[in-house]
């Protein structure tokens, strides 16, 4: 933040923040197709098929040296093409700097892996795979890590629901655990906050309200 | 390095039988801290291969937290590492802010730096005692955890609850702390490097501590960093880092405190790491207790915070705002963040995609102990068996976070 301490200059474009200038470092970076500040953070979006050659270059430019894979994380848009983002949180101790890498990807492509970048990364990649289905090329290790043994489906996809689909519990009869479809007693209240004012649904007699107020629109 | 002993060559193939033999560590391991599964590949008493098991105590607390309200989420964070609540709830409620573009009052601040603190001790006790206990020293561990209780009484008096405070909210902190409370904490932070010492005494320069750690699990800093360590495992490997002074959150950057770091990366450096933290812990709580003022401990925007019971008896407006508040809960703006602060145990960092509603679209948990467990296999590659004891309870890890 040393950068942001000078004096201001008023009539001038105010000198590049730290976030710019490390995001034009980083949108030069082969690979990159687009870099920029979001709210104080930068973030880079990288073509699938460099990552590994984005990653390699962001740990090891000096003016980079992201030396730290923090986290990675898929992001589920199910209304999109390619329905996921894979999400790589990087960390520069020298520098004291932050940036986010996202590449996209659908539920058959595969992300190349980045273990050889940072060993971390294997099991952040089981855990998406796990949770989103999402699959990584090139790592050996692509087990689940969360879910139980035996587990069908992807937790964190927008279509899973909540109560997923099979409860466990331990059959006294039968001495041992068993898998059932879930039962639920209540269904899961979810509201539609979304729209306050027109959340009741149009009573019956009313409709003629709505064909009137649709034909003065279209009148103009 | 197994004994492989061929028996036979068949036209096929070799058919080779190896001597090795697999253990399971855990998950009912009073060692391993809570339901780790790390399944041992020995050869003899010395560990070949070690592959953790994890997800037996998963809850699909990042599902969850998709179908809550912002400050639903919040209690979920207290469950995450249940030893070091509050510093879970300072991240969410960080990034929270982040993307509502709004800051918690000076007095709210303060009070996070404080409790924030007091949970860093709270959790370093607990760490440091057990895992003398799975070395095998018990005293520490009854000491410890009636110094812990009198913290739990500070968590109680503030939130209402020993451990899953949700306390700090995003906006500020649900309610000022109570009269005589910061009297209590000073007191306390008197006599604490008392028990300190008398800890240090127990294990410091203990010739049994010292034989069992010293040396055990060596980790070199390019190696820490290349396995995403933060946190006092990061600072034993020699690289000075942490967040509260390189990405200073709340009041952190106007209190005074050194940052220990180690040199040699074993069990016994992340050992002193954190007996050090602890005692530069209790010199920021007392800034914390002297730097208070009074004032406002959320944000005065009825948006974003309820009213006081007081005013709800008075004010139509305030009412309205109370049940809004919680039954919709307020519309964060579309957006996302990667906020991170230093928790007890290293980086804690929560990645929250807004798209405008008022639920979090994603809530991605960057857990500190995720991260070293997966090291334990390079970590505990040939040491003896006895050492994985020691190595996993240097790596503090809690599995509320690490399953999630």
């Amino acid at each position: 933040m040393a950068e942001e301490a000078k004096p201001a200059e008023a009539v001038p474009p105010p000198p590049p923040s730290a976030q710019e200038l490390l995001s034009q470092a980083v949108g030069s970076v082969r690979g990159v197709y687009g870099s920029r500040v979001e709210g104080g953070e930068v973030v880079a979006r990288a073509a699938r098929d460099s990552l590994v050659g984005v990653m390699t270059a962001l740990r090891d430019d000096p003016r980079l040296a992201f030396e730290q894979m923090m986290d990675l994380c898929g992001v589920d848009w199910p209304e999109r093409g390619e329905r996921f983002d894979v999400v790589y949180n990087l960390l520069s101790v020298s520098l004291n700097q932050r940036v986010r890498v996202i590449v996209t990807t659908d539920a058959v492509t595969p992300v190349p892996s980045i273990h050889t970048v940072w060993p971390v990364a294997t099991w952040w990649e089981r855990e998406a795979w796990d949770l989103f289905g999402i699959v990584f090329s090139g790592q050996p290790d692509l087990r689940r890590i969360l879910t139980d043994y035996g587990f069908e489906g992807h937790p964190l996809r927008k279509d899973f629901p909540l109560t997923g689909y099979v409860e466990v519990r331990y059959d006294e009869d039968r001495k041992q655990v068993v898998n059932e479809p879930v039962r639920l007693t209540q269904d899961f209240r979810s509201f539609d906050f979304l729209s306050p004012w027109e959340a009741m649904t149009t009573l019956p007699g009313d409709e003629k309200v709505f064909t009137e107020r649709a034909a003065e629109q279209a009148k103009g | 390095m197994s004994e492989t002993v061929v028996t036979e060559i068949t036209p096929s193939g070799r058919t080779v039988e190896i001597d090795s033999h697999s253990i399971n560590f855990g998950p009912q391991h009073p060692a391993a801290h809570g339901v780790l599964r790390l399944i041992l590949e020995l050869d003899g008493e010395i560990v070949e291969r070690a592959d953790p098991h994890i997800g037996l105590l998963h809850r699909g607390t990042e599902k969850l937290i998709e179908y809550k309200t912002y400050m639903q989420a919040v209690p979920y964070f207290d469950r995450l590492d249940y030893v070091s609540p509050m510093c879970e709830e300072h991240a969410f409620a960080l990034a929270v802010e982040k993307l509502l573009g709004i800051t918690a009052p000076d007095r709210a601040q303060w009070i996070r730096v404080l409790f924030a603190e007091i949970t860093r001790v709270l959790n370093h006790l607990l760490n440091l005692t057990t895992y003398a206990l799975d070395v095998g020293a018990i005293t520490p561990s009854l000491w410890g955890f009636e110094e812990r209780e009198k913290l739990m009484e500070f968590h109680e008096a503030a939130s209402g609850a020993r451990l899953h405070a949700n306390y700090f909210r995003p906006g500020g902190v649900a309610k000022d702390l109570p009269a005589g409370l910061t009297d209590k904490i000073a007191a306390w932070a008197e006599t604490f490097p008392k028990f300190l010492d008398e800890l240090e005494e127990l294990l410091t320069n203990n010739r049994i501590w010292k034989q069992r750690t010293v040396d055990i699990g060596v980790f070199s800093a390019e190696q820490a960093l290349a396995w995403g360590f933060s946190g006092p495992p990061l600072r034993a490997s020699g690289v000075p880092w942490d967040l509260r002074r390189s990405q200073p959150y709340d009041k952190y950057a106007e209190v005074d405190f050194q940052i220990p770091v180690g040199r040699n990366g074993d069990c016994y450096d992340r050992y002193l790491m954190r007996i050090y933290e602890t005692r530069e812990s209790v010199k920021i709580i007392k800034q914390a207790l002297a730097k208070m003022k009074p004032g406002p401990v959320k944000v005065q925007d009825r948006k974003f915070t309820p009213p006081t019971r007081g005013e709800m008896k008075r004010s139509m407006e305030a009412l309205i705002h109370h049940f809004k508040l919680y039954t919709e809960g307020y519309h964060v703006p579309a957006g996302a963040t990667y906020t991170a602060v230093e928790s007890p145990k290293g980086e804690f960092g929560v990645y929250l995609v807004a798209d405008g509603t008022n639920k979090p679209y994603r809530c991605k948990i960057r857990s500190t102990g995720f991260a070293f467990l997966q090291a334990t296999d390079v970590m505990t590659k040939r040491h003896m068996l006895a050492d994985v004891c020691a190595i996993v309870g240097s790596l503090d890890v809690v599995f509320g976070e690490i399953d999630r």
